[in-house]
């Protein structure tokens, strides 16, 4: 009997139930055309990562419940004092102050706009988004930063305006609970478990 | 708007000069499954030796210390793999050190062993670089080089790197190709060049005689980036030999070629594109302000430095390059060039960054037959060729071997020994290649200065390696 290996935290220390790899045996690979000679072996291997998000991960834990934090430089000392960031930045990278976190979603519900794309026919391996993954760079106004995502409906466009969306359904606590669709589109016609 | 203290900005000064005394590299090829990497630190080794007349334990015995350039240990699945490789080489008890940069891991190796030499440390480095990316499936080596974008923001959307340069292609395409289909047939015409290059060099794995609309015929990878628009995935290794002026002029006394004054500089730029910062554009010895004060005129939406359409890392690794070097106009004082041509649209970005032509009319590089070895459109030679080698699209990307090959390959041109190492008929027996009856010798005559230029991820590191005929140097020490 075997289940995924889960990780929780207690007292600081990492606790660990379940399969965290699985064994497979190794197997030679030989010379069909030199009277298959031995060449090597495969190395399968099965692993998980145990990953910290640490300052981030109240980003990500906002995103299944609707919410695009981002970040802002409010040291006085500051000569960039009042930067904002999205991609959420833990420090600033000036002054590597605590930068304060804000609440994102209206503006970028309201400002939100494609500044480049593409659409990818081809993944690497382990990808988990379907194909093509239309992938989008959105601009906000009063943020320093260019944010990456993907667009889940529609043809994107340069300056096409685009609203958040959120995998608050199941959500996988990463990236992929952040999506985007073109202003205008309707609570009905989002994928299934997301929400605006 | 962010700025950079004139402290940042000082161009490095070396405490003594350095030179290029030999470098050597292995055949490159998708999979090598008869080697190991060892045996191809070998091959490059004794290249190396070859060239400089010497027997390779007569090399080793100038060697002091080494710089070893591995990229991705997880493709290797070997880590201190640099202590493997050098005891192999038999080069314990000597120091060394691994070096990874990404893309720029072979330009970096050999800025480290630059400043080992210029700093009196060493008399002699070896800077060795190796990748192998024949040891996982394909699909999961793009999942490994996708780890080189940030993790939990960017490699889960797709695990596919080409992804990441195709949105910066549709921005650059959009403004300063203005959305031409003729922009889009130069990005063409690179791979066609760089493809037909790599068919008269013997190390390279994906010689091709093809055409425009075969690049824009082949599959889709990352729309508008096509899959003869991408570099290749290499297995190989290739190394060189820095010293102090007194040890290379005892190699000259054997050596068939002179030593070559080496000059190295480095940049850096976020590892995410999103973080990138409006920014005034630092300028060139041969740039004024005034070359883009209506650049957002001429490109709308140009106004963004360096946006998603330029490399801040290149540009400043140009910058120390050309202010140690003497290099005031690339075009003028350079001879020939290798770029890191990880696709079609960085090899047109970098133009611009390292000041080729001016940010937005990198195209005209191309378009006006300058960066070939013999100008199409005049039957001349091209004013400052690149890539005559294949490049990363059509020679290799061995990612750790990359920059070093690169360097190898100007210095051949330098030396005047191009065609001798190239067209060495032994040479294409020995790696199961079939030399083409229409075989060109690319040797850039004259050639007395080149660079090469290694760069990483989406532009998080640049290194600038610049060589000149000691004769004819730029600047004094």
């Amino acid at each position: 009997m075997s289940s995924y290996g889960q990780v929780y935290v207690e007292n600081g220390k990492y606790r660990l139930k379940g399969d965290f790899h699985h064994l497979t045996p190794n197997m030679p690979i030989r010379d069909k055309n030199d009277n298959w000679r031995l060449l090597g072996v495969t190395n399968p291997r099965d692993m998980t990562y145990i990953h910290s998000y640490g300052g981030e991960a109240v980003f990500f834990e906002s995103l299944s419940k609707g919410k695009l934090l981002g970040t802002r430089c409010e040291n006085p000392d500051c000569d960039y004092k009042g930067t904002a960031y999205i991609p959420f930045r833990i420090h600033c990278p000036d002054c590597l102050g605590k930068n304060k976190i804000e609440d994102f979603t209206k503006l970028a519900q309201e400002t939100g706009k494609i500044h480049t794309f593409m659409v990818c026919e081809r993944s690497g391996a382990f990808n988990a988004l379907d194909k093509p993954i239309k992938f989008i760079n959105i601009e906000f106004d009063g943020i320093s930063t260019i944010l990456m995502s993907y667009l889940s409906l529609g043809d994107p466009k340069f300056g096409m305006r685009v609203v958040p969306i959120f995998r608050t359904l199941d959500p996988t606590y990463t990236i992929l609970d952040l999506s985007w669709v073109p202003e205008g589109t309707k609570a009905s016609e989002l994928p299934e478990g997301f929400s605006f | 708007m962010i700025h950079f203290t004139d402290k940042q900005l000082k161009i490095p000064k070396m405490q003594r000069p350095v030179y290029l005394v030999t470098a050597g590299q292995s055949k490159f090829d998708r999979a090598m499954p008869d080697k190991r990497t060892e045996e191809l630190c070998v091959d490059a080794l004794t290249m190396a030796a070859d060239l400089a007349n010497m027997t390779p334990a007569e090399l080793k015995g100038y060697i002091h210390t080494a710089y070893y350039g591995h990229f991705a240990d997880h493709f290797g699945d070997q880590l201190l793999g640099e202590a493997v490789i050098h005891d192999r080489l038999g080069l314990d008890p000597l120091g060394n050190i691994g070096v990874k940069t990404g893309g720029a891991t072979g330009g970096s190796t050999i800025w480290e062993a630059f400043k080992a030499v210029a700093s009196g440390y060493s008399d002699c480095s070896l800077a060795m670089g190796w990748e192998r990316m024949d040891e996982v499936p394909t699909d999961e080596g793009n999942f490994l080089i996708s780890s080189a974008a940030d993790k939990d923001w960017e490699s889960p959307l797709g695990h596919i790197y080409t992804g990441y340069y195709a949105v910066m292609a549709q921005r650059y395409w959009q403004i300063f190709g203005k959305s031409e289909d003729s922009f889009r047939k130069t990005l063409a015409e690179i791979s066609v060049k760089h493809h037909g290059y790599a068919r008269m060099n013997p190390f390279a794995q994906a010689g091709m005689k093809i055409t425009v609309d075969d690049v824009l015929n082949s599959p889709v990878v990352a729309d508008p980036l096509r899959a003869l628009d991408c570099c290749l995935m290499s297995v190989g290794a290739a190394c060189v030999v820095l010293c102090d002026e007194e040890t290379a002029n005892e190699f000259a006394k054997k050596t068939p070629h002179k030593p070559l004054r080496l000059y190295s500089a480095a940049g850096s730029h976020t590892l995410r594109p999103a973080d990138r910062r409006d920014m005034e554009i630092p300028l060139l010895p041969h740039e004024s302000k005034d070359l883009y004060k209506d650049l957002a005129e001429r490109f709308p939406g140009g106004e963004r430095y360096p946006g998603f359409s330029g490399f801040l890392a290149a540009r400043m690794a140009a910058y120390y390059g050309y202010g140690m070097s003497g290099v005031t106009n690339p075009m003028d004082d350079l001879d020939v060039l290798e770029l890191h041509d990880a696709f079609t649209i960085s090899d047109v970005q970098t133009y611009e960054d390292i000041g080729l032509r001016p940010y937005g009319e990198g195209r005209d590089y191309v378009e006006s037959g300058d960066c070939y070895h013999t100008n199409p459109k005049t039957g001349e030679p091209g004013k400052l060729p690149s890539n005559l080698s294949g490049g990363l699209i059509g020679c290799m990307h061995a990612v750790g071997a990359t920059g070093i090959m690169q360097t190898l390959e100007v210095a051949t041109h330098i030396w005047n020994r191009w065609a001798e190492i190239h067209g060495d008929d032994k040479l294409w027996k020995k790696f199961g290649r079939t030399k083409p009856s229409d075989w060109t010798d690319l040797q850039v005559k004259g050639a007395k200065r080149g660079m090469a230029i290694s760069h990483a991820g989406v532009g998080s590191h640049v290194t600038s390696t610049i060589l000149m005929d000691p004769d004819h140097l730029l600047k004094k020490d």
